[in-house]
């Protein structure tokens, strides 16, 4: 299982950049320095780094966080045997072993006290005590730990730490640019640019409204849910409908104003 | 702040530090206690939204209002009020509504002013405009008149019967018609009630069947007010425009009179009918939420794309070509961005015939701009004129160019002038059947006038939005209040204001809970024992307290069958799940000064140690609580004084507002009860407890009736229940009895004695778990 070739990106992701990220990114991984990509949700960061990954040829493991995760989820547990108990590592231990990159996603939705466990890698020591276990893991070479982080909806409680943030170099992610946003989504589910660029206009007129009653935009993987409803033979309308209204708001005012914006747009 | 009942002499005398302050009651040379009472807070409510001319203004009307011989109530309400009318309406409102102050007082109607008064904030609340409100207090001084009777041969006129009823309701038909539904509604009442006062006063009080019906009758079309936030976001979500949105009043000034007011923007804001009907058109209905959002559009498009010309060169004709040809240019740029808008705007637009307008006997320049405005928008408009044809395929050729500005296209209009120019232009038979255009704004945007020179603009006031944010001098919030007699609610009626309670000596509580040291262990004890109740069991746990067998079992038999088991085989116990916020809500009135029963301590003194061993117990408990206290002063001054907030701890800063804890006033509890429950319902908890400590009944000295004040009490607890809180009373009072039960259901304890503390406070915990 935890063979370096088993966690290799084969086939190249198709990752669209929205500025000058690849290069930035390929120096803080040469200096292996730590990276967070913050951004909202959906707007590329996951590709990104599995992009990264495959240029690099570094194996990725990722890791989606959520507040039930505990440091044994990442770090490793011991599992009952027939003679016994057997040790297992998580999936940071078996990053750290294998020189990947490890992607915890969406970070801030772990607890903080399972958080804390990554900040002996991301210093100096570049190693991995498991307690429980009584071993320290020092880190393979070629090691790189990488976390995303949405600022949208972070709340007081949902924030990280500063002792965490301040040990991360950073990139700032937002949704693409309409004409770049519009290549992506033609692209990711094959269909016509200029019905591309009238999804993602709907996008747009969502992302207005963050602030005004929505607490966050829509999302460029929304977009692109929707590019692959119509391809399935769905209606643009309904397709925009089902895919970027519906699932972010509850609120029939919004509702009833980006229904509008849907059939303004496709006319 | 002095404690104790106020005293009766001329409050001229009073003084007050701050010297503004101090300076604005020598001119306000008014007697009232009452009035001096609240004067402070009313000014520095003032100051915040008025200019200083506004303020003078301010003053001095209600200098006047003080002196009509009516009682301290018309001066105390439009102090009270006016600052929230001021920042409410866009214009100066003051001069129209004293006007209808002074009609009032010179017809027998002065009675009525201090009602009109006090429905003036909300009902300006609905309807925003100055022009709007104008109307409103037009309909009111025609109601007046047109109601108050004089019997033939007596020297003698009787108030307005309907008046005062109709000034009550005013704000809830508002959120039902349009002024001009509002009109005709009351015509209706005044036309078939003239000669029966009591019949008169039902209708106006919506007691009776007619009136009723007509207000269905009158109800139609879509509301501005219904459909303001959806048009702000549409705005938003496609334009990104945060304009604001001013209504104008769609009914006419006068009878008879026939008015086509037009949408138009400003530097206030877009200007937009109050009411708009579905319209039924050749090209189907269109809603009116839809026509809303064409006009609209329409004039984010003049915002965005055109550029005022200068209009003193061109003749009338030349300017209004331009203006069809430019309402064109932007409509079609709209368009572009947006292809649906086109449906709509062509369900709006006539589709003139093309032979409908005789150039022999009339002018039919209307008619060719018409036929114009609908080829150039309509691909399908069928029209065969070769000059049209030109003239739209140049109008699109330019758009097609980009760059094209209003300059460009008013150009081409002035050449289309020329080209089509006829001599019946002139007639004075013009053409306007199928000509209007009504989503289309005035385009007074669109024109500069040298000649007249630009002061206009230049003296447009800032805009002004509600201080809302403002927190300076804390303007008070006001609460409507029950009227058991009416069954009906009184609008804004109690101001509540806020502060921070005072501070005293910390030490003094510790002292006090030291002195309880074995009624705080009991009390402990049985809080222990509370607290396991709401343990709840988390399974799934890498560790816990002990192993989960069920768990343990599966991922054994998973293991040996060669899968990964799941290694979460322990549980352990929480009291996490148990997720209370309280709200402690002292009644600090003077009464709290009495003995309880059996002599010894205050109930002050008992309601001190009795809210220091709860903070104290439900600190312990780790839930979410806030301490405030109340008393009152007249509806004008509700005092609402926060001594804990739900984030502090029961620290030392908290205990040493306890220990200033002091007595005054009346209880006017209702809005108490209202105002706290505002702050709980704001706490995201399973359950929400509003705890009252209180030693009587509701009362107040503005109010004689006490059934009054124990109804609205009584429908504040309803209220708040609608809200999902569990409002609680402990009644320091053991002949409490008759009225707390009329009021908190079964929901209440006596405490006469601090030492039964303990029995009672399980009985708050545990009444909510029924
Ligand atoms: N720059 C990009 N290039 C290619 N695809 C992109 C890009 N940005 C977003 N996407 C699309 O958006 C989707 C969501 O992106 P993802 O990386 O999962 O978002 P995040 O991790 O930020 O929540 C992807 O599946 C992909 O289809
Ligand atoms: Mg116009």
């Amino acid at each position: 299982m935890s063979s370096k070739e088993h966690f290799l990106i084969n086939n190249q992701p198709f990752y669209r950049p929205q500025g000058n990220e690849v290069v930035l990114y390929a120096a803080a991984y040469a200096a292996r320095l730590p990276v967070m990509v913050k951004g909202p949700t959906g707007c590329g960061k996951s590709r990104f780094v599995e992009y990264m990954a495959w240029k690099l040829g570094r194996p990725l493991i990722s890791v989606a966080c959520n507040e039930d995760m505990t440091a044994s989820d990442l770090v490793g547990r011991y599992l009952l045997d027939a003679g016994g108990t057997r040790w297992l590592d998580g999936p940071l231990t078996t990053a750290a072993r294998i020189g990947a990159i490890c992607y915890l996603d969406e970070i801030v939705e772990a607890r903080q006290d399972t958080t804390v466990v990554i900040h002996p890698l991301t210093d100096h020591r570049r190693s991995l005590p498991l307690d429980k276990k009584g071993e320290v893991v020092a880190a393979h070479p070629d090691f790189q730990l990488v976390i995303s982080y949405n600022p949208g909806y972070q709340s007081l409680m949902k924030d990280l730490k500063q002792s965490t943030k301040q040990r991360f170099t950073a990139f700032d992610f937002d949704y693409p640019e309409a004409t770049l946003e519009a290549g992506i989504v033609a692209n990711e589910a094959g269909i016509e640019l200029a019905l591309a660029a009238q999804l993602v206009k709907v996008a747009q007129a969502g992302r207005n409204l963050k602030g005004h009653g929505l607490d966050e935009g829509v999302s460029t993987r929304l977009v692109v849910y929707a590019a692959n409803l119509v391809r399935q033979g769905v209606s643009a309308a309904d397709a925009c409908r089902m895919a970027m209204v519906r699932p972010i708001t509850d609120d029939a005012d919004i509702r009833a104003t980006l229904d509008n914006a849907i059939d303004s747009i496709l006319g | 702040m002095p404690i104790g009942l106020r005293p009766v002499s001329d409050a001229r005398a009073r003084t007050f530090a701050d010297p503004q302050v101090q300076a604005a009651w020598s001119a306000l040379d008014c007697g009232f206690a009452q009035v001096a009472d609240v004067f402070e807070e009313c000014v520095k409510e003032a100051l915040a939204v008025l200019s200083a001319s506004q303020f003078a203004a301010y003053i001095e009307a209600a200098r006047g209002l003080g002196k009509l011989g009516r009682g301290a109530e018309p001066i105390l309400v439009f102090l009270q009020i006016w600052p929230t009318v001021v920042a409410t309406v866009r214009g100066d409102a003051l001069a129209p509504v004293l006007d209808l102050v002074r009609a009032m007082q010179k017809s027998p109607n002065g009675g009525a002013i201090a009602g009109f008064l006090q429905t003036l904030a909300p009902v300006a609340r609905r309807l925003q405009a100055i022009e709007q409100l104008e109307l409103y207090l037009g309909l009111l001084r025609e109601l007046m008149q047109r109601t108050s009777t004089s019997i033939h041969g007596r020297h003698i006129t009787f108030p307005s019967p309907s008046l005062p009823v109709f000034c009550r309701q005013a704000p809830q038909l508002l959120g039902l018609l349009s002024l001009g539904g509002l009109r005709n509604w009351v015509d209706y009442g005044i036309l078939s009630h003239a000669t029966h006062p009591e019949r008169q006063e039902e209708y106006f009080a919506l007691q009776s069947a007619d009136s009723r019906a007509i207000l269905q009758r009158e109800r139609h079309g879509t509301l501005f007010a219904d459909v303001e936030r959806k048009l702000e976001l549409w705005l938003r979500a496609l334009w990104r425009e945060g304009e604001l949105l001013v209504p104008y009043s769609t009914a006419p000034l006068t009878h008879g009179e026939i008015r086509q007011p037009m949408p138009y923007y400003d530097s206030q804001g877009m200007r937009v009918p109050d009411v708009l009907d579905d319209a039924m058109r050749a090209g189907g209905r269109v809603s009116g939420l839809d026509r809303y959002r064409a006009v609209l559009a329409h004039m984010v498009g003049h915002r965005r794309w055109s550029t005022p010309q200068i209009a003193d060169n061109w003749s009338p004709f030349q300017r209004m070509a331009v203006e069809f040809f430019e309402d064109c240019r932007v409509e079609l740029l709209l368009i572009r961005d947006y292809p649906g808008l086109r449906r709509v705007f062509l369900a709006l637009h006539p589709h003139p015939a093309a032979a409908g307008c005789d150039p022999e006997t009339t002018s039919c320049l209307r008619h060719r701009l018409a036929m114009f405005s609908r080829a150039a928008l309509d691909p399908d408009h069928g029209y065969a004129d070769p000059v049209l044809l030109d003239y739209v395929a140049r109008l699109h050729a330019l758009l097609e160019g980009g760059a094209a500005g209003t300059a460009d296209v008013a150009a081409l209009a002035l050449s289309w002038v020329a080209k089509t120019r006829r001599q019946s232009d002139q007639y004075a038979r013009i053409h306007f059947t199928d000509t209007v255009i009504d989503y289309r704004d005035d385009n007074r945007q669109l024109w500069r006038f040298i000649e007249e020179g630009d002061e206009e603009e230049a003296f447009d006031e800032p805009r002004r939005r509600t201080p809302a944010e403002e927190t300076v001098g804390l303007p008070p919030r006001r609460y409507a209040e029950w009227d058991y007699r009416t069954q009906s609610y009184k609008p804004d009626w109690a101001s509540v204001y806020e502060a921070l309670h005072p501070s005293g000596e910390a030490a003094h509580i510790d002292r006090l809970l030291q002195r309880h040291a074995a009624l705080a262990r009991q009390l402990k004890r049985l809080l222990d024992i509370l607290k396991p109740q709401d343990k709840v069991r988390l399974r799934y746990q890498e560790e816990g307290s002990e192993l989960d067998l069920d768990v343990a079992l599966r991922s054994l038999i998973d293991f040996r069958s060669g899968v990964t088991p799941d290694s979460r085989i322990n549980m352990s116990h929480t009291t996490a799940g148990r997720n209370i916020a309280v709200m402690v809500l002292l009644d600090l009135s003077a009464s709290l000064n009495q003995r309880v029963a059996d002599g010894g301590q205050t109930v002050l003194e008992l309601s001190q140690e009795a809210v220091s061993l709860l903070a104290w117990a439900i600190d312990h408990l780790g839930d979410p609580c806030a301490i405030a206290g109340f008393h009152s002063n007249t509806r004008h001054e509700v005092r609402f004084q926060h001594i804990k907030g739900f984030s502090e701890r029961w620290d030392e800063a908290v205990k040493a507002r306890v220990a200033a804890m002091q007595a005054g006033y009346s209880t006017r509890m209702g809005a108490a009860l209202r105002h706290a429950g505002h702050y709980l319902a704001a706490r995201r908890a399973d359950k929400r407890i509003l705890l009252l400590l209180t030693d009587g009944e509701p009362s107040d000295v503005d109010v004689e009736d006490g059934a009054y004040l124990r109804a609205d009490a009584k429908r504040a607890v309803d209220e708040l229940a609608a809200k999902g809180l569990t409002t609680f009373c402990l009644s320091l009072d053991r002949k409490a009895d008759e009225y707390v039960r009329e009021i908190f259901g079964q929901r209440w304890r006596v405490l006469d004695r601090i030492e039964r503390l303990p029995e009672q406070l399980p009985m708050v915990y545990l009444n909510l778990t029924k």
